[in-house]
């Protein structure tokens, strides 16, 4: 009886295992062994061994090159969502009902609408025929290119991205003891330091883990780039799109993928155990 | 608490213009009469949703996203009820990895995984099969509705489960009468959630459909890098349109604010 108690929850979580392992772990492992396999472009994979491609895309100035501007891209999108996204959660935490549940509810809503949608929708906004355009004319700014550049792109993650900086954010807002804001206020501290010394450090975990998730979702977008970016420029998605779906050097694609993903797990723990290790003793 | 001052009005007005105007634009020049992408001023037109209707890919594509997503956020549910139960009713070691193993695909991006998909369909030879397809649905949208299950079963009281314990029922009659009721909101609200998540996949999906069983947002990808026209923003304006019905279907079982901004 006792064994079988302690055996429940594995078995109760057995399908859920069994899915994983053949879905996730598996395919997972199997292409962290063809990024090492030989790739030749007459007869294809081969079983032998090689780290070529890992030395290509980290020594190749053209594949260096792809990944300073995806990680440049990223750090900005990051960056600028900070900007918008904390001050704004900030406004709406300040609000009252119904505006408040309103706003917030078109803030995060279109999470659920489909990127293809929303990266469609910036392809009309900054098109050659667009309101934005006509806008740029009649303000004098002459013909602005902005589809098909690093700005539409950057402006499209920054719109798809946001949300993940709010809901942090807004989180670490809600927990927050407004008596503590008043009892500044009342040992008349001004609104400024207040806002510096009162409520940044305390919503500064919902910042770092909603920046972390900006970066690392930015770094690994395919569509707005795909859509917005044209054909000439590429970013890490697609380039390990373009390996795999018409080069078909799968090995290469491969090591690309993996590399990415490496990257993007590494700034996660670092960045975790770091907001952790400072803010959980702080926090209690 | 003091208020917003006119500065910070306007600068949420701004940012809430930002957020809804590509999906506005899109909405509106689907109404367009003519062949570019402008807003249409004077006169309205069907002409492009008909164009829809009349896009036997299109239909298809659609018809694959929708039973993908029902099939698949089903499957998810069968699947995260129990471990969602085992990790919050039982203590055992290895608890706290089992929650992060069944996490753990919204850490990794969905290109990685679309690649190591493809090569696991090309290696057992399931390239365009949909039940395949189907399996990788399910591991990528399990974590959405785990979470709402685990919120939910551990937030009611369990002295419930224990009295009827005490009273002699067995334990799967506690499970039908007692816990499955209480979590029900959470079940429901994480298949809605799972199945817009299925709906919405683009980046994974496109490595791992074949021509016939290819999504409704590859189909739309596909075309928008070759073409741009009205019939995609047609096309668009009718997911936006769908994908609101299902976000009413979500505000009245569970609270749309409670599931965007995630916990309880």
């Amino acid at each position: 009886m006792t064994s079988l108690s302690r055996l429940r929850p594995w078995i109760l979580s057995s399908p859920g295992i069994f899915l994983f392992f053949c879905m996730l772990v598996l395919p997972l492992v199997l292409t962290a062994v063809l990024s090492f396999n030989v790739f030749d472009h007459v007869t294809g994979i081969k079983n032998q061994l090689t780290l070529e491609h890992y030395v290509t895309v980290l020594t190749d100035s053209y594949y260096n090159g792809i990944f300073w501007r995806t990680l440049w891209i990223s750090a900005l999108t990051a960056l600028l969502c900070l900007l918008i996204g904390v001050p704004e959660a900030y406004i709406l935490s300040r609000m009252s009902n119904p505006w408040k549940s309103i706003f917030l509810l078109v803030l995060l809503a279109p999470l659920l609408v489909s990127v293809v949608v929303r990266s469609f929708g910036w392809s009309i906004l900054l098109g050659p025929q667009s309101v934005l355009h006509n806008l740029f004319a009649a303000l004098g700014v002459g013909p602005i290119k902005l589809l098909y550049t690093e700005s539409a792109v950057i402006i499209a993650l920054v719109h798809v991205m946001l949300p993940f900086m709010v809901i942090p954010v807004w989180t670490s807002l809600q927990k927050l003891d407004p008596e503590v804001q008043n009892a500044a206020l009342s040992l008349s501290a001004p609104p400024l330091t207040t806002m510096r010394r009162i409520i940044l450090p305390q919503i500064m975990p919902g910042i770092l883990s909603g920046s972390l998730i900006v970066f690392g979702l930015s770094a690994s977008s395919f569509v707005i780039p795909g859509l917005l970016g044209g054909r000439r420029l590429k970013v890490v998605a697609t380039i390990v799109y373009d390996e795999y779906m018409h080069e078909l050097n799968w090995p290469f694609g491969a090591a690309v993928a993996l590399i990415l993903l490496t990257v993007n797990l590494l700034i996660m723990v670092t960045y975790n155990r770091m907001v952790e290790g400072r803010y959980k003793k702080s926090i209690g | 608490m003091k208020k917003n001052g006119v500065f910070a009005l306007a600068f949420n007005a701004l940012v809430i213009l930002f957020m809804l105007a590509p999906l506005v634009i899109v909405c509106l020049v689907a109404f367009t009469p003519g062949l570019s992408l402008s807003v249409p001023t004077d006169n309205f037109s069907l002409r492009w949703f008909k164009a829809v209707f009349a896009h036997s890919d299109l239909l298809q594509s659609f018809k694959n996203s929708f039973w993908l997503g029902f099939i698949s956020a089903s499957l998810a549910t069968l699947i995260a009820v129990p471990a969602g139960l085992a990790i919050t009713r039982f203590s055992f070691p290895g608890r706290e990895f089992l929650n992060g193993f069944f996490l753990s695909p919204l850490m990794i991006p969905h290109l990685v995984l679309g690649v190591a998909l493809l090569r696991l369909f090309a290696l057992v030879g399931a390239t365009g099969s949909f039940i395949w397809l189907a399996f990788a649905h399910v591991m990528i949208i399990t974590p959405y509705v785990l979470r709402l299950i685990i919120a939910a079963s551990v937030g009611f009281d369990q002295s419930c489960e224990n009295a009827a314990q005490a009273l002699g029922a067995n334990s799967f009659t506690v499970f039908r009468r007692i816990t499955l009721p209480m979590i029900l909101p959470g079940i429901t609200g994480g298949w809605l959630l799972a199945f817009i998540n299925s709906f919405d996949e683009v980046t994974m999906s496109i490595f791992v459909t074949a021509p016939s069983t290819v999504t409704l947002p590859v189909r739309m990808y596909m075309y928008a890098t070759e073409s741009i026209d009205p019939l995609m923003a047609a096309a668009s304006a009718l997911t936006v349109g769908f994908t609101l019905v299902v976000m009413v279907l979500i505000d009245r079982i569970y609270g749309l604010d409670k599931i965007l901004v995630g916990g309880k």
